[in-house]
């Protein structure tokens, strides 16, 4: 199951023994049972806007096997998601779409941009698309690859749950919404420059050109 | 085949200097027509017995690098009875405003290609129903994309671009139709009401 922790000892007299030296026992405890669940019941919201869309397709059929992770279920719904996969580039008409579904989604929530478009804006270097979907919601695994396999998406996705098995009831910032500001972005303009700079061959060409 | 189509006969016939020159280019016959007379030719070209261009595959243009060098819109028809083709070019002068007359009477599908056009060179069609952006959201606001005037990234920072995306609401510019919202309009909640109403293009107003 998994379950049981090796740190602990298993007679009712050594967990006092324990609680009396370590007063965080209740909520590593609770976190571990928290994050075990969470980790093993991501539903996604697919955000599939191209090729990567493909792979995300056959991650989840039954070569792959999505179900393995306990990510069976798809929730097209983001009311009822828990992992917002955006697999393909995104263009700047779509922006305010995702941000949207990505506001929807309540708490605890997380997201994975899959492959180079989603994650720098990939050869896409030019007026109408998004420079990487983390100058438009906060992104916790990136998937490189372009598309990647499905076995770089499954990867990414146990990197997830390792992060999420790290994480702590305890620590409200995490479960922080981090919304648009009244700037109209939700990361600094200049952080949001900094980001979308050009990088490789692209470096060449100017603004002008 | 290198000879002309037999329609650049017919139409230097009918339309004399308004059919301005014509050349064949990988076997394809182009004919330059003037502004002014270029819905005419279309619609007889349409409408002609022999001719029969019925079918209207694309609207187009093109903006070339030599910046003296004119703006062209391409119609690219299609007679699907006699299957033959034939391209028309209508060319613009940059000075002037990008004007030519829609062709949506003659073919309905010019609908979209139309606005496309407009959308991406800023050509504007007079006569058309619903001329509006197509591709990109209604308040862009950085010009045309496909001008050669226009700089791959775009005029504005990435920063300002993405503040302009996301303010952009794209439900304020669709109809209730386009949302698939018209019958189920009543059985929405009443804040959903009063956002859609709030952005919404005169049918509820």
């Amino acid at each position: 199951m998994g379950l049981t922790n090796p740190a602990i000892g298993n007679g009712a007299d050594e967990v006092t023994t324990v609680a009396a030296v370590s007063p965080n026992w209740v909520t590593s405890r609770l976190d571990f049972l928290t994050n075990w669940a969470r980790s093993n019941s991501l539903w996604p919201m697919p955000f599939g806007t191209a090729c990567c869309a493909i792979e995300f397709m056959a991650t989840a059929a039954s070569r792959f096997d999505l179900a393995r992770f306990g990510m069976e279920r798809m929730s097209f719904s983001p009311r009822q998601a828990d992992v917002l996969i955006c697999a393909g580039r995104l263009p700047f008409k779509l922006a305010p779409v995702i941000r949207r579904i990505w506001d929807q989604m309540p708490q605890p929530k997380w997201s994975i941009s899959m492959g180079a478009c989603a994650s720098t804006g990939g050869i896409f270097d030019n007026y109408s698309m998004v420079q990487g979907i983390d100058t438009i919601i906060p992104v916790d695994v990136y998937v490189p690859g372009c598309p990647p396999r499905p076995e770089g998406l499954i990867y990414g996705i146990l990197l997830l749950q390792k992060k999420i098995r790290g994480e702590t009831i305890a620590d409200d910032m995490l479960r922080d919404e981090k919304l648009v500001g009244p700037s109209g972005l939700f990361l600094r303009p200049e952080r949001v420059d900094e980001l979308s700079e050009p990088f490789g061959n692209s470096v060449q060409q100017t603004r002008s050109s | 085949m290198t000879s002309p189509s037999p329609s650049v006969a017919a139409l230097r016939a009918e339309f004399g200097t308004a059919v301005e020159r014509h050349l064949v280019s990988c076997g394809q016959t182009v004919v330059y027509a003037t502004r002014e007379r270029a819905h005419d030719v279309l619609g007889w070209l349409r409408d002609t017995p022999g001719q029969e261009f019925n079918y209207l595959t694309d609207v187009t243009a093109v903006d070339y690098r030599d910046p003296e060098r004119q703006l062209e819109v391409v119609y690219q028809l299609r007679s699907l009875g006699r299957k033959a083709d034939l391209r028309l070019k209508v060319a613009l002068d940059k000075r002037a405003p990008l004007e030519v007359r829609s062709v949506y009477d003659l073919w309905r599908g010019a609908d979209w290609l139309e606005r496309e056009v407009f959308d991406m060179f800023g050509v504007t069609f007079t006569g058309h129903p619903d001329l509006r952006r197509i591709l990109m959201w209604e308040t862009y606001a950085e010009g045309y994309p496909l001008r050669k005037d226009f700089p791959l990234r775009g005029h504005f920072s990435r920063a300002e671009q993405t503040r302009q995306a996301l303010a952009a609401n794209p439900e304020a510019h669709y109809s209730l139709e386009e949302l698939s919202l018209a019958e189920a309009h009543g059985d929405l909640p009443q804040d959903m009401q009063e956002r859609l109403a709030r952005g919404e293009r005169g049918f509820l107003k």
